[in-house]
């Protein structure tokens, strides 16, 4: 196990470019959910209001 | 209108690829985490150590599918960039500008993990030789393309500007693939060739292939993610993106 965390003394450099990889994607996969997330809160109230808007003017 | 034609122009239309999308995005992003997986098993614990680099040349698992991704996307980005210019079509403006953040993080991760293969390797974390140089390139022109999205209020307008620099900057995607047979690099040429027997045993071939095959998956996984969510702001007015944020029912009160 120590053997293949030290990759032949290399560790540090593989293990960084796997874990910058890794970590990359993650956000890749986070950023969209968040925005989603937003976006449907923001467009929910909006059409809140309109309705309320509407059932006051009616 | 074969079947075929007729599947394209429907899924063009915003709330059949919103609902398609929806139903595939799952899959694909599960169906690239386990190649992934299955590829970073066969390259850190299966592949043996290279007889020149030892462990070091185990970036290559991380660092070329990302570099050919980086490349995909631009190519992916500038198609799109081209039908939303020509034709106008809203889904591949979406598309197009979609496929910009990902692109720029495969080439982020493309520079980083060169750069840390280059120090043990090449002795220097960086170097200023054409593959090197023109990678970078590719990262500011997604950076560009981004920002210019990101500056202009009206969204269509916006993808058209965008798209118009996309479109300029493919010039840049063959200079980034041949800049190893054009000029003289540090970086090594083609080691994966499509033409002729490639230069890599098939015991380090077969992982770096799955993770290739992994990241075109999860950029198609992304992508869509990203478009539906441009898509529903963009047609906030429209009666579908009410039901898909309100539940159906709300649509029509």
């Amino acid at each position: 196990m120590t053997d293949f965390l030290a990759m032949g003394g290399y560790g540090a450099y593989v293990w960084s470019s796997y874990a910058i990889f890794v970590v990359a994607l993650l956000i890749d996969f986070l950023a969209p959910r968040l925005r989603r997330q937003r976006v449907i809160t923001d467009l929910g109230g909006r059409l809140k209001r309109q309705r309320k808007r509407q059932e006051k003017s009616a | 209108m074969n079947t075929l034609t007729l599947w394209f122009h429907q899924f063009g239309s915003p709330p059949i690829f919103h609902r398609v999308t929806a139903r595939l995005s799952p899959w694909l992003y599960a169906s690239a985490t386990l190649i992934g997986f299955i590829g970073l098993y066969g390259g850190l614990v299966l592949a043996p150590a290279d007889y020149q680099q030892s462990d070091a040349y185990r970036i290559i698992f991380v660092h070329v599918p990302c570099a050919w991704m980086s490349l995909f996307a631009y190519f992916f980005m500038a198609i799109n960039a081209f039908i939303a210019l020509v034709w106008r079509i809203k889904i591949s403006e979406i598309l197009a500008m979609a496929s910009a953040p990902i692109g720029a993080v495969f080439t982020a991760i493309t520079l980083a993990t060169g750069s840390i293969w280059g120090k043990p390797m090449w002795g220097t974390w960086w170097t200023w030789d054409a593959r090197l140089t023109s990678e970078l390139v590719l990262l500011f022109l997604y950076v560009g393309v981004i920002g210019l999205y990101n500056a202009i209020e009206d969204r269509r307008q916006a993808a058209r500007a965008a798209a118009f620099l996309a479109l300029v900057g493919i010039v840049n995607v063959p200079i980034v693939h041949f800049s190893v047979t054009w000029w003289n690099t540090l970086h090594q040429g083609s080691t994966v060739r499509l033409l002729g027997p490639s230069r890599i045993d098939s015991s380090m071939l077969w992982p770096l292939l799955l993770l290739a095959l992994a990241t075109h998956v999860w950029f198609f996984a992304s992508v869509f993610a990203r478009a539906r969510v441009s898509l529903l702001e963009l047609e906030s007015g429209k009666d579908w993106a009410r039901s898909a944020v309100l539940g159906p029912g709300a649509a029509h009160d």
